[in-house]
């Protein structure tokens, strides 16, 4: 308390110094906020995932489809509640372009918002959804982002399955909290099963995934096991796995990047403490002969340590509060800018806590060094010192 | 009655492997309320005596008591807090710290007492009022004079009230004028404030304000 009013007075100083110093720690707080995000952000569907969802796959690869006869065998399996299914449709809408990506899923109408109770639709678009076989199902963020309505049709080009589809928007769900991805477009399997069946398409009755919830999530293994060994003899060999580690498995695909951002993220810290350090050591330097004086007058070397600390913890701490504060402007922005490579882009408050932590760590760690140099100098060498 | 007895007081210096001496058996009887001034050339340790006498640094082997205290038997912690209540310091170069008015840097030692807030006021507002400084406690150092910055100095080193006054060339940076002004000032604090004061000078006229001159050569002591 007694070195507040001198830590305050020192902290403007050098008012340039001070301001720069401030803005380098408010970037890099923000970058590392911001890169922080980013790998959240990527890994959205691992933390999105429930643990009562199961995902039953082609055991060769999510790529080769299963058959839909699968879906009653599995459905009667003990432990399971609910069976419902998805095929990864893509197509093009007006064109490849980035803006214009959104997923596409052929999916059952019937279960689908029953395993996925996260997905908030109105009771009576979900009867429209389940009526209307090329009905379609939208979420919040792609009506956001390019104005569809209900009774819109979205024309898509097929890629995978070809040929020109028609979708009637008959429903926009929105996700239960901010964590959801609301930009995915659900429609009837059957619509795209009779055009598979019509075209003689090696798709025809197959499926892309089962999702599969069961009752006890404590049950996850044994369920697994046990609708993996019902297909072990099978054309079509299945692999079961819960929802987090289905997720995860996209997301490791993408390892090496997410390692990048998470190295670069702490190599920005460092930085931060080199500049600050060198910031704190020129300003400790400076006042050499002060700190001599305030000894002199009877303050201790902890109050002189207090001081230098101090100092560093609030610069650090001031432009970390700046860097925080100007991450979610822009992280906003961003995930406004890109909704559909970053479905869920919101500034985790893990995040806030760990750059701010970081930013005070980096304020206490930049003033060891010019704090003991200058509680263990002498005061007759320090009064020598020409300030 | 002696405030300060320094007896057989030696220092030496190590610098790398060399050992420096600086001070060889020394021993000064200050009374209390007096007025004496060191001289000598530089390098004669003068100041070194003066830091000892202040408790700033320890003898090598020797005593220094001061008012009864033994203050070369004292740790660091207790050293200063000692030198918070008994010392009080002008420097050649006023050493004011330049971020704080002068109201401010009169207020400094106060922060490490018990005082409110209103006493604290009481006494900065009464100290410079002594040095003549009242109507410029709102400047920075960089806005004043030297001589200014000398009383400001001043007044930071009494507004604690202390035993001892130390005063390290207060002079050495001044016009003459100037000079002139803080060594009645000090003879003020002496004879008004009864304060005890050691100083230091290359100054023989400043000097002369002291009722007691002390030669130091090559770390000896002799009277005048």
């Amino acid at each position: 308390m007694k070195v507040l009013k001198l830590i305050y007075k020192n902290l403007f100083r050098h008012k340039l110094r001070s301001f720069l110093t401030i803005l380098g720690i408010a970037v890099a707080v923000f970058m590392f906020g911001f890169v922080s995000t980013v790998v959240t952000a990527w890994s959205y569907g691992v933390d999105a995932a429930s643990a009562d969802r199961l995902i039953t796959r082609h055991a060769v690869s999510f790529i080769f489809p299963l058959p839909y006869s699968y879906r009653d065998q599995i459905a009667g399996i003990p432990g399971v509640s609910k069976v419902s299914y998805a095929t990864w449709f893509q197509g093009i809408y007006k064109d490849q372009s980035f803006e214009n990506f959104f997923p596409r899923l052929a999916c059952d109408p019937e279960t689908i918002f029953d395993v996925y109770p996260e997905f908030i639709l109105p009771p009576d678009q979900l009867a429209a959804f389940k009526k209307q076989r090329n009905g379609c199902v939208i979420g919040q963020k792609l009506v956001t982002q390019h104005g569809f309505k209900i009774g819109d049709i979205i024309p898509v080009k097929g890629d995978i399955y070809p040929g020109d589809w028609e979708f009637v928007v008959v429903g926009i769900y929105k996700g239960r909290d901010q964590t959801i991805d609301e930009t995915q477009m659900f429609f009837n399997w059957e619509y795209l099963n009779e055009r598979n069946r019509q075209a003689a398409s090696f798709a025809t009755d197959n499926v892309g995934w089962y999702i599969v919830q069961i009752a006890n999530p404590n049950e996850a293994a044994n369920v697994s096991e046990t609708v993996d060994a019902l297909y072990s003899n099978s054309a079509a060999k299945t692999k079961t796995e819960t929802e987090k580690a289905f997720q995860q498995s996209f997301v490791s695909l993408s390892g090496a990047i997410i390692t990048s951002l998470e190295v670069v993220s702490y190599v920005i810290i460092g930085i931060i403490l080199m500049v600050l350090a060198n910031t704190i050591i020129m300003s400790a330097r400076e006042r050499v002969r002060e700190y001599a004086v305030l000894r002199t007058l009877g303050f201790t070397s902890w109050h002189v340590v207090g001081l230098i600390a101090g100092e560093s913890i609030f610069t650090s701490m001031i432009g970390g509060v700046l860097g925080i504060l100007v991450t979610f402007p822009i992280a906003n922005g961003f995930g406004a800018a890109f909704p559909t490579m970053f479905p869920v882009f919101a500034v985790a408050p893990m995040t806030v806590a760990v750059a701010f932590s970081f930013s005070i760590l980096v304020g206490v760690v930049a003033a060891i060094f010019p704090s003991i140099r200058s509680a263990n100098m002498k005061i007759v060498d320090g009064l020598r010192q020409i300030g | 009655m002696s405030l300060v007895e320094v007896q057989n007081v030696t220092k030496v210096y190590k610098r790398d492997t060399m050992e420096i001496p600086v001070l060889q058996n020394i021993s000064l009887s200050v009374p209390e309320g007096e007025f004496l001034a060191l001289m000598g050339p530089s390098g004669s340790g003068k100041t070194t005596l003066l830091n000892l006498i202040s408790g700033i640094d320890q003898p090598t082997s020797g005593s220094i008591v001061v008012q009864g205290t033994d203050i070369s038997k004292l740790n660091e912690g207790a050293l200063a807090k000692w030198r918070s209540h008994h010392i009080g310091f002008v420097f050649q170069f006023y050493n004011l710290l330049p971020v704080m008015t002068a109201y401010e840097n009169v207020e400094l030692p106060l922060l490490l007492t018990n005082l409110s807030k209103k006493q604290k006021k009481e006494r900065v507002e009464m100290v410079l009022k002594v040095v003549g400084l009242e109507d410029r406690m709102d400047h920075y150092p960089r806005q004043l004079s030297g001589g200014q910055q000398q009383r400001v100095a001043i007044a930071r080193a009494i507004v604690t009230d202390p035993t001892l006054i130390i005063g390290d060339e207060p002079t050495g940076d001044l016009d003459r004028k100037s000079a002139e002004e803080i060594l009645i000032l000090l003879g003020r604090l002496n004879s008004e404030f009864k304060k005890t004061i050691v100083m230091v000078t290359h100054d023989p006229h400043a000097a002369e304000s002291a009722h007691k001159i002390q030669h130091l050569d090559k770390g000896e002591l002799r009277a005048n």
